[in-house]
């Protein structure tokens, strides 16, 4: 498979704090990636480097293996995104969310329908789409946000800690919900979270980002047998025969 | 060379903040392509309709007080009779666009702060650039020009309510007729002293925008950081209003 995304040599700084400390990644079209790390490695501002929201210090992205940074209005434009907290407009209701970017090309009418549409796809019904983002729990709100990140069938989806805040019930209907999209959609998928349950149910490969760097990057298949993941697992690695 | 480095450090962040603060405001107010016609008419409505009470609270008493100052200090070298003149020209000059501002200030900046600064922390703002919309045009825009239209209506309804004022205590307890107060208010009054309350209503309602939507934007992590922004925003804004008060003053009346 060829890399639709990479990073070369990312690095960020905040103060005297080296965060990423020139991290290579490479991401196959229509590979579902998750990456991994402890609180704090960094995960989050990998990805907001990705998608040019933090400015890299030196390094950069490559999209269709060429720069991304001057094509960046054409790679949103094929991108949806879930944050970790929804980050829904509370000004907005929940279709007028889920079709924020439709509502820019097309009349207020057919948006809202595919809106409705979007909201049958993550579990929601119909009548969800008058609500405000107030009136919504923890886990309408993360369906809601899946439901925008897909909303103009991207060619690409990050999922920043899609599980974090819910219950395992509502985190594994979570997990269930993304696999099912990204294999439905054939859309590349990158996951940064914590939940090894959900890199288990989500990914086909898996990154470890430590010390500024992807420490070890693999199969699902294979990080039970990886020695660097041994202390992220927090059990011991499997002894070769 | 310590010394020049340690006056030289923090003015070059002065001049860098200074910049970076001047960028920010011609890119809030030339993002109008193309116009955002619907949330430049919710924020007429938030900034403007709904600062017209406390506004036209604060110029009536204003007003009512200047009257009875007026009356009781012009009394010292007989001129009491001046009470609606002064309070008319005080008003629409001064005290109207200045104290509207500065309520305005107290009203918008916090709530602009706030909200984009919550906006900031739950990550919205990022949800917006990566649906393909600029946060400028979204939320400052708007704002910004909201404020430059709607703060010289407010100042001019002010200037009105304000006069009102004085003529309810100068008809009620200092004894002017009501047709000499109207009489006496008019015939001191010029253009220019309206015109300029109006133009410093715009200026003010710039800066009240302008400082909610930069310490918005800016707003570090966290409920303190939001807290922080709204502190900000209203202490930078009223210190704006007064200076810019002073130096349009200066530039008008000198």
């Amino acid at each position: 498979m060829s890399a639709l995304i990479e990073t070369r040599g990312l690095t960020r700084r905040f103060g005297a704090k080296t965060v990423l400390d020139g991290v290579d990644l490479s991401i196959a079209q229509g590979e579902s990636l998750c990456v991994i790390g402890q609180s704090g490695t960094g995960k989050s501002v990998l990805l907001k480097c990705i998608l040019g929201l933090v400015p890299p210090d030196a390094g950069e992205v490559l999209w269709q293996g060429a720069p991304l940074a001057p094509r960046r209005e054409a790679f949103l434009a094929r991108f949806g995104m879930l944050f970790q907290g929804a980050a829904l407009f509370d000004s907005l209701n929940v279709w007028q969310n889920v079709a924020f970017r439709l509502r820019q090309r097309m009349p207020a009418r057919a948006a809202r329908e595919i809106a409705v549409e979007k909201l049958a796809r993550v579990g929601l019904p119909p009548e969800t789409a008058e609500l405000m983002p107030a009136e919504l729990s923890g886990g309408m709100a993360k369906r809601v946000g899946l439901a925008r990140a897909i909303a103009d069938d991207p060619q690409v989806i990050f999922f920043d800690e899609p599980t974090t805040g819910l219950d395992p019930i509502r985190a594994r209907a979570i997990d269930a919900l993304i696999r099912g999209i990204v294999t439905e959609t054939g859309a590349t998928a990158i996951t940064i979270t914590h939940d090894m349950a959900s890199v288990r149910a989500i990914g086909d490969r898996v990154a470890l980002l430590a010390g500024g760097r992807i420490a070890w990057s693999g199969p699902v298949a294979r990080m039970d047998d990886a020695p660097e993941l041994a202390g992220f697992l927090g059990r011991p690695v499997a002894q070769k025969p | 060379m310590r010394a020049i480095r340690a006056i030289g450090r923090p003015a070059l962040r002065g001049v860098r903040g200074v910049g970076a603060v001047a960028l920010f405001a011609l890119r809030g107010l030339t993002a109008l392509r193309p116009i955002p016609a619907r949330a430049l008419a919710v924020q007429l409505v938030q900034i403007g309709w709904l600062s017209l009470p406390v506004v036209g609270l604060t110029a009536l008493f204003t007003g009512a007080a200047l009257a009875l100052q007026i009356h009781s200090g012009g009394a010292r070298f007989q001129a009491s009779d001046v009470v609606p003149a002064i309070v008319a020209i005080g008003m629409v000059r001064e005290l109207g666009p200045v104290l509207g501002g500065l309520m305005v200030a107290a009203r918008v900046a916090s709530s602009i702060a706030a909200e984009i600064g919550t906006m900031r922390v739950t990550e919205q703002i990022d949800a917006l650039v990566t649906l393909s919309t600029d946060p400028m045009r979204w939320l400052v825009t708007p704002r910004l020009w909201a404020a430059i239209l709607s703060v010289p209506a407010l100042v001019a309804v002010g200037d009105i309510i304000g006069i009102m004022g004085g003529w309810l205590v100068g008809t009620g307890s200092l004894g002017f007729t009501s047709a000499r107060y109207i009489a006496d208010s008019w015939a001191y009054l010029e253009t220019w002293d309206v015109l300029s309350g109006l133009i410093k209503g715009a200026f003010f309602g710039f800066i009240v925008a302008l400082s909610g939507c930069w310490f918005g934007m800016r707003c570090a992590r966290g409920a303190a950081g939001v807290g922080r922004a709204t502190t900000s925003a209203v202490v930078a804004a009223a210190i704006g209003i007064l200076a810019a008060n002073f130096a349009l003053t200066g530039l008008f009346f000198r």
